[in-house]
């Protein structure tokens, strides 16, 4: 039998019917939604006058449009509001579980799936979010989709979708110390740009990725987007298994025994092919910094942001013109005026914790607003349950209410024009932050110690 | 969704890679729960000042470029999935954009959408950039039947890939739901099936 890789192994299993010279319908597990990219396919619905197939296989939650303050009161912007509410209506009307404002389980979707036990391997996972390959990193099949495609799921449970291709991505050896996974999957991007994973799906291997907690793992899944990847994988181990047990939504019992003997098959296969691979070495990875507008355009925190060669670098001048940044510039020293801890690539508790064990007895620095913005109701009751809070608190750090915040700058979380940003986040484009915002991207650590130097740091230079 | 058959017009040539479905429609435009009136925030922060008033050296606002397609650099759709992209960008005119790459979703957004997403080569991409900027009256013709697209007033021509189903849908005006709906039976089958 010819070997298969992990990918294949579980994109092969959910092939309910396959169309000649088109494309897949692919049986899709978990389905989760939120507000924002979820309404117009409920009125689809209406339209066709068609119910949902598998409603108790749809999780929605209220992320993208809420506010991170006095999540208690109505939603100030009339808008948002609407829109929330338009999610709390469709999800009743259909029968849809929903995990809003004020439920215990609420916050960011690709958090809140992993840490209630919906996510668990083997599955086939979609979300109206590029970033639903987050999942990944429980070695499923999850990544997002368009409004049309939340409303075939919907109608169907299935999907069409062309198979991508392959492709493996292994890093080898331990990490230097305060280097994170964050900086890993910077480093990767930076090497194969935005879009040298187009059309793919991307496996992550090698010793570095396996030593990752399921936390770091997320956060390289979660980018894998960025690279242009379909979605990013890594295969399930002891590790993963760890995680899952115990969830809220875990399976348990002798239903647990059933599911974890099908989890460890799942692997790729000694002597699998990939259409394209790459291999990366730990020890070439620093914390990383990113100048431009895109996550490619990212470099190491002590290393020159490149120089602009004449007529064929246009869009470098573009993106430093934005940034207000200079080619073959050092970034450490360069002064900021925001740091935001959150988004569904980094605000987990593990990060929480790694930002509160840094700044602990420190202050921020003056001119610096610093936003933590927790993942999900779960993340931040425990913050407050292990006293971060007050550590960060005490640092000058504004612990909030989940959201995805000012990742996108959908609610009133805006960077101000201008402004520098070192951000958690995913993405740098130009006016994600808010219009004109320059957000530079980095792991909660490098964005912690800028916050308590006001400008960008080797955070290196501050550990023990 | 619209029928497409063949369509000459035209272009509007936006020679920038890498454009983000964040700079086609901006987060903060997303509030909306209808697929409607998009158009109007169409690259809005390239295409407005902070008052709101038109920035004169943005294509869309110079009026020697018009038509409905849209002639893009590579990576096209990149970011988040977003549909909103699509619909701004068909709300906004556009039946065709021309790119020599586009992001995955972005693609299956358009073609979802009726957009017709043209991957053309390098090669073609920059013969169409030159020749729009030589006339801008210079005019694309893009066939789905025969795949190809061509400038005729330059006389090259180029096929483009797109998969038979999709072309079927696109010609048809049909969508993907309609099919996948008529498989029914096959899905709770599958369902019965499985083990796991």
């Amino acid at each position: 039998m010819k070997q298969k890789t992990l990918f294949d192994k579980i994109w092969d299993s959910h092939v309910v019917h396959d169309i000649e010279n088109g494309p897949q319908a692919l049986y899709i597990d978990r389905h989760f939604i939120h507000e924002v990219t979820s309404p117009q396919a409920f009125a689809g619905l209406r339209s066709r006058g068609i119910g949902v197939f598998r409603p108790e296989q749809t999780v929605a939650t209220a992320d993208h449009n809420v506010p991170t303050i006095n999540q208690h009161l109505p939603i100030k912007d009339a808008l948002s509001r609407h829109q929330v509410e338009t999610l709390t209506k469709n999800c009743e009307e259909f029968g849809i579980e929903l995990y809003g404002l004020g439920h215990p389980y609420q916050g960011i979707v690709h958090v809140i799936g992993p840490e209630l036990g919906i996510t668990r391997p083997g599955m086939t996972i979609v979300c109206g979010d590029s970033h639903t390959s987050t999942h990944g990193a429980f070695g499923n099949i999850a990544f997002g989709i368009g409004t049309s495609e939340v409303e075939q799921v919907l109608a169907t449970q299935c999907i069409l979708q062309k198979k991508p291709k392959s492709m493996k991505i292994e890093v080898n050896g331990p990490l230097k110390n305060g280097v994170l996974s964050k900086d890993i999957v910077l480093y990767i991007i930076s090497k194969l740009t935005t879009s040298g994973c187009t059309g793919h799906f991307v496996e992550f291997c090698g010793s570095t990725i396996e030593s990752l907690s399921m936390e770091a793992r997320m956060t390289i899944c979660n980018m894998s987007i960025e690279m242009g990847a379909r979605g990013g994988m890594i295969a399930p181990d002891e590790t993963t298994f760890a995680y899952i047990k115990g969830r809220e939504f875990a399976p348990e019992g002798e239903e647990w025994e059933r599911q974890l003997a099908y989890w460890q098959t799942l692997k790729t296969d000694e002597g699998a092919e990939f259409d394209t691979s790459y291999a990366f070495d730990a020890e070439d990875i620093e914390p990383m910094i990113t100048y431009g507008t895109n996550p490619g355009m990212g470099v190491g925190v002590t290393r020159p942001v490149p120089a602009v060669n004449g007529k064929e670098d246009a869009m470098l001048t573009k993106s430093l013109a934005y940034m207000g940044l200079e080619g073959g510039k050092n970034l450490l020293g360069h002064k900021i005026d925001y740091v935001f801890i959150g988004s569904c690539t980094n605000s987990r508790i593990e990060d929480l914790r790694m930002v509160a064990d840094l700044v602990r007895g420190k202050k921020k620095a003056d001119h610096v607003h610093a936003l933590i913005i927790p993942g999900s109701r779960q993340v931040e009751a425990q913050a407050r349950e292990e006293g971060l809070d007050k550590i960060l608190g005490e640092a000058g750090f504004e612990l909030r209410q989940p959201g995805c915040s000012a990742c996108l700058g959908m609610n009133e979380d805006k960077v101000p024009k201008g402004k520098y940003c070192v951000s958690t986040s995913n993405r740098n484009f130009e006016g994600r932050q808010g219009p004109g915002a320059r957000t530079m991207l980095a792991s909660p650590l490098t964005a912690a110690a800028a916050a308590l130097t006001g400008e960008i740091t080797d955070v290196r230079t501050m550990l023990n | 969704m619209e029928k497409f058959k063949t369509l000459t017009s035209t272009c509007v040539p936006m020679p920038f890679q890498d454009v983000d479905t964040d700079q086609i429609i901006p987060a903060r435009f997303l509030k909306a729960t209808t697929r409607e009136g998009f158009g109007d925030n169409l690259f809005c922060d390239w295409r407005f000042d902070e008052n709101g008033e038109p920035k004169s050296d943005f294509v869309l606002n110079d009026p020697t470029y018009q038509g409905q397609v849209l002639v893009a650099g590579r990576n096209f759709g990149c970011g988040s999935s977003r549909e909103h992209a699509a619909w701004a960008i068909s709300d906004y005119g556009f039946r065709v954009v021309v790119s020599s790459f586009f992001a995955d979703i972005f693609k299956n957004n358009a073609l979802n959408n009726g957009l017709l997403p043209v991957q053309v080569s390098e090669e073609f991409l920059q013969q169409l950039f030159d020749a729009i900027g030589k006339d801008p009256e210079t005019e694309v013709t893009v066939n789905l039947e025969e795949e190809e697209i061509s400038i005729p007033s330059a006389g090259v021509s180029e096929s483009f890939e797109i998969n038979a189903y999709k072309k079927y849908c696109l010609q048809n005006g049909y969508d993907d739901i309609d099919f996948l709906i008529s498989k029914k039976d096959e899905i709770e089958s599958f369902e019965k099936e499985r083990t796991i």
